[in-house]
Parts: structure tokens; C-alpha cells; sequence
């Protein structure tokens, strides 16, 4: 969807704010944000596309006027009021008011959890298909703009770029946010000059990779 | 000089980081002590309805807190430095080459690790969202998260290594990784000048965060004599 996540090229937002010798939390409540949200996401409830589709959902105004924990925690209240785990009222109130619904796992045990971060979640899939492009290749984005979730940038969509790396094919998160299944494609990653992305006036040095899944490209005309 | 009001940077939140034993609930404006107390609410009701426990909670902070975080990576760097083979697998396939060195986990499942030369800085961004390889680098900073960064770094990565204090030969190659799916990023800075003859703990030293995010470089070797006591910069 064209949300307030895909930021690249936009304008306005001023410089970037190095903070020297930057803690790691900025205070008790950036630690215990990231804690719930991990925690929850363990239950099996939603995958990570849908965790990332419900970030990329807040209202523009909230997305951009927030700090990155707090689109976290206000995206982690969304998917567990909708799955009708938490209600608003819950929050507002700070108690349990009506009964927790049973989940696909039960909540990890901290062995559990350390374990699981430890392993993580590996996203690339076997498929009996072969790759469509290969290094090398020079190929066009698609121009769409789908209302639900893609990792096609809209400055990166109906561009010509060459085939730098075949990642191998992996979890489709067009599909898998929206509860549609894996459907594992081929996924690469392709170099865009900057004049092809930005125009005439782009910095001459500038290349931009980005990771593409097969279905974002088409083959270039010749 | 102007003042970023952008939220995304959130100055206010960044005041008090020389009082960091005050509770910053109190220290913060409205917006985020509300942020915080909707925080609160929402870990006493998952509690309270048992989907999550409070030990796996406290364990989640330990673990990004003390355990993992950038030093972690520049071990890795440094490694790569010193032994042209480790450098050869690091460059290969990123994860298998940092489990070497007992690093992997979550959002480090598939690491790539791309060397600076001195015909090309790389620098890495995630436009879409907050993708930074974990294992190696440990959560990533505001900045990286901002609108600020994710809306410039593929448009004018040059304008914002300046914000970074970073100026680089005006013929380099800038090429900038946007993390856009599952494969993360973990820029290889070159080695300074000056550090024949180093030991990898003392080369770990000169490895920075924001070297191995493409906003910065190692520091200078000059600055670090190695026989010196405290190589670190500690006694600053």
C-alpha cells in the first residue's frame, strides 16, 4: 500500500539526528515496548508481514508524528483488538475486562523465547520452479500500486534495473500479510543508477540496490 | 541552526540522556508519558490474560541490552581484517561466517556483508520500515528508524553522511542497500591506515556502529596508539 512506511525520496523531514553515545533505550517504557512486542508475536497470531502491514496501516498523521516504538505498540494494540484478544477499554482501563481467547501457542516461557531468538526465522523456501532472471539480466519494475501490502517501493516501481544476486526464493509478503500463504518466490537483488531512479539531477555516484520478489519485475523491453 | 521538530527524531526524548537514572516518564512532555502509560496498560492486560510472561519480557531486554549490540559486529569486522579466509566466507554468506563466531538469531537469518574499497561506500537503509541485522549490530538507533534517514539516504546519501560529519572523494561510488526483503546488510569498512601489525581486539576498537551502517568510518588508527594502555579511548 502507498503508507506513510514507504519514505524513500520524500522531503521535508530535516536532517538526520546522530545522538552520540545513544543508549540503547531511551527510558523504561522503549524497553518494555519491544518486550511486548516480541512476546506477542510469539503466540503465532500474526507473522511478521502482518505485524509490518499493520505498522504501514496507522493513519498517515499517527505514523509520521510518532516515535518507532509507539507505532509498535499502537500497531501490536491493533492486531490484538481485531483478533478480539484486547480491547481499547482494557488499555484505557489498565485491566483484564473480558476473558483472553484462546491462541494458536501458548504464551513462550523465557527458555522458550531465548531459544526462538536465537534460532530465528529463516524466510527463504525451496521451490520446484526455476528462477525467472539470472545475474546479469536487465529488467523492468512493475508500475502498481496494490492497496494491501508489497515491499516494492513507489520510488523504485517502473524502473530499469540489472540483476545483481539471486537470494533464492523466499516467503512472498504480498501474500503471507494478508493470511494468502507463503507462496515462496524467486526474490533478487537488483543495482538502479541514481539518473534512472531520480532523473538527470541525481548525485552521478548514487546506486541503489534493492530486493525485488520475481512478481515485482517484467523483463525489459529490448 | 534549525531545530528538526520531525517526531521521528524526537529531540525531547534525547534532553535527558545525561540523567538517565531519572524516570522518564516524568522527565518527557505529554505525548510521551502517554506513550508510556499506554505501554504499562497494554503489558498489565497481556499479563493479566496470560499471553505473555513476565520472565520471557525481562529476558527480551537482557537480551538486546547486554547481550547483543555492535560489538558483536566489530568483532566480526576486525576478524575479517586480520584473516583473508574468514574475510573470503564473511563475504560468501554472512550468516554462516558470523555463527563462527557464535553470532546469528533473529533478523540475522540472512546476512549479507558488502566490503567498502576505495572505489565504493556502501551504506544501508531500510526504507519501509526498521530492517538492521540484529545479531551483529543489536537494535538500531532512532535515527535509523526516522523519517529523516529512511526518506534521504537513497535520494542524497551524500547530504546525509554530512549530517554524519562524513565527506567522501567526490568520485566514489555511494551505493545504498534499502533492506526491502529478508536479506540484511552489514557494510565491511576498510581498514585505517596505520594498523600493521594489530591485534583483532585492538582493531575491534577502531570499529564503529555507523562504520558498519555506512554513515561512518572506523577511526583514525592515529588516535588509538596500540601499546597504550586503555586502546579504547576509554580515558576520554
Amino acid at each position: 500500500m502507498n503508507g506513510p512506511q514507504d519514505l524513500g525520496g520524500m522531503m521535508g523531514f530535516g536532517p538526520v539526528c546522530p545522538e552520540p553515545n545513544e543508549p540503547v533505550f531511551h527510558g523504561e517504557w522503549e524497553k518494555r515496548a519491544l518486550a511486548i512486542t516480541l512476546a506477542s508475536a510469539a503466540l503465532g497470531e500474526w507473522n511478521l508481514d502482518m505485524g509490518r502491514h499493520a505498522r504501514e496501516s496507522l493513519p498517515p498523521h499517527v505514523y509520521l508524528g510518532v516515535s518507532y516504538y509507539e507505532i509498535w505498540t499502537r500497531a501490536l494494540a491493533n492486531m490484538l483488538d481485531a483478533r478480539g484478544m484486547l480491547t481499547e477499554q482494557e488499555v484505557q482501563q489498565a485491566q483484564m475486562l473480558v476473558s483472553p481467547v484462546p491462541t494458536k501457542k501458548p504464551a513462550a516461557t523465557a527458555a522458550q523465547l531465548q531459544a526462538a531468538l536465537a534460532a530465528g526465522s529463516p524466510y527463504d523456501r525451496k521451490v520446484n520452479h526455476p528462477a525467472r532472471f539470472a545475474v546479469g539480466d536487465v529488467v523492468r519494475t512493475r508500475v502498481m500500486h496494490p492497496s494491501t501490502h508489497t515491499r516494492l517501493p513507489r520510488y523504485a516501481r517502473g524502473k530499469t534495473g540489472k540483476v545483481v544476486a539471486v537470494h533464492g526464493a523466499f516467503v512472498f509478503p504480498d501474500t503471507h500479510a494478508h493470511g494468502l500463504g507463503e507462496q515462496p518466490q524467486w526474490c533478487y537483488g537488483l543495482r538502479f543508477g541514481g539518473a534512472e531512479l531520480w532523473g538527470e539531477d541525481a548525485d552521478p555516484t548514487l546506486e541503489v540496490m534493492v530486493d525485488c520478489w520475481e512478481p515485482y519485475l517484467l523483463e525489459a523491453a529490448a | 541552526m534549525t531545530h528538526p521538530t520531525h517526531p521521528h527524531n524526537h529531540p525531547r526524548e534525547h534532553e535527558h540522556e545525561h540523567e538517565h537514572n531519572h524516570d522518564h516518564d516524568h522527565d518527557h512532555a505529554s505525548e510521551l508519558s502517554e506513550a508510556a502509560i499506554r505501554v504499562r496498560a497494554l503489558e498489565t492486560v497481556l499479563l493479566a490474560k496470560g499471553y505473555v510472561n513476565a520472565d520471557a519480557l525481562d529476558l527480551i531486554v537482557e537480551t538486546y541490552e547486554t547481550k547483543i549490540g555492535p560489538r558483536c559486529g566489530a568483532q566480526v569486522v576486525a576478524r575479517a581484517w586480520v584473516d583473508a579466509d574468514y574475510k573470503a566466507r564473511l563475504l560468501a554468506d554472512g550468516s554462516a561466517a558470523v555463527a563462527e563466531l557464535s553470532f546469528s538469531g533473529r533478523q540475522g537469518e540472512h546476512l549479507q556483508v558488502v566490503e567498502n574499497t576505495e572505489g565504493v561506500h556502501n551504506m544501508v537503509v531500510c526504507t519501509l520500515c526498521s530492517c538492521y541485522p540484529w545479531p551483529v549490530l543489536g537494535l538500531p538507533p532512532v535515527w535509523y528508524k526516522s523519517a529523516p534517514y529512511r526518506s534521504r539516504a537513497v535520494l542524497e546519501p551524500r547530504a546525509v553522511l554530512a549530517d554524519f560529519g562524513v565527506t567522501l572523494p567526490t568520485d566514489k561510488t555511494v551505493r545504498v542497500w534499502d533492506s526491502t526483503a529478508e536479506i540484511r546488510y552489514l557494510v565491511l569498512p576498510q581498514r585505517p591506515a596505520g594498523t600493521e601489525g594489530w591485534t583483532e581486539a585492538q582493531l575491534a576498537e577502531l570499529v564503529t556502529r555507523d562504520s558498519m551502517i555506512g554513515t561512518g568510518v572506523p577511526k583514525a588508527a592515529l588516535l588509538q596508539a596500540p601499546g597504550a594502555a586503555g586502546v579504547a579511548g576509554a580515558s576520554a
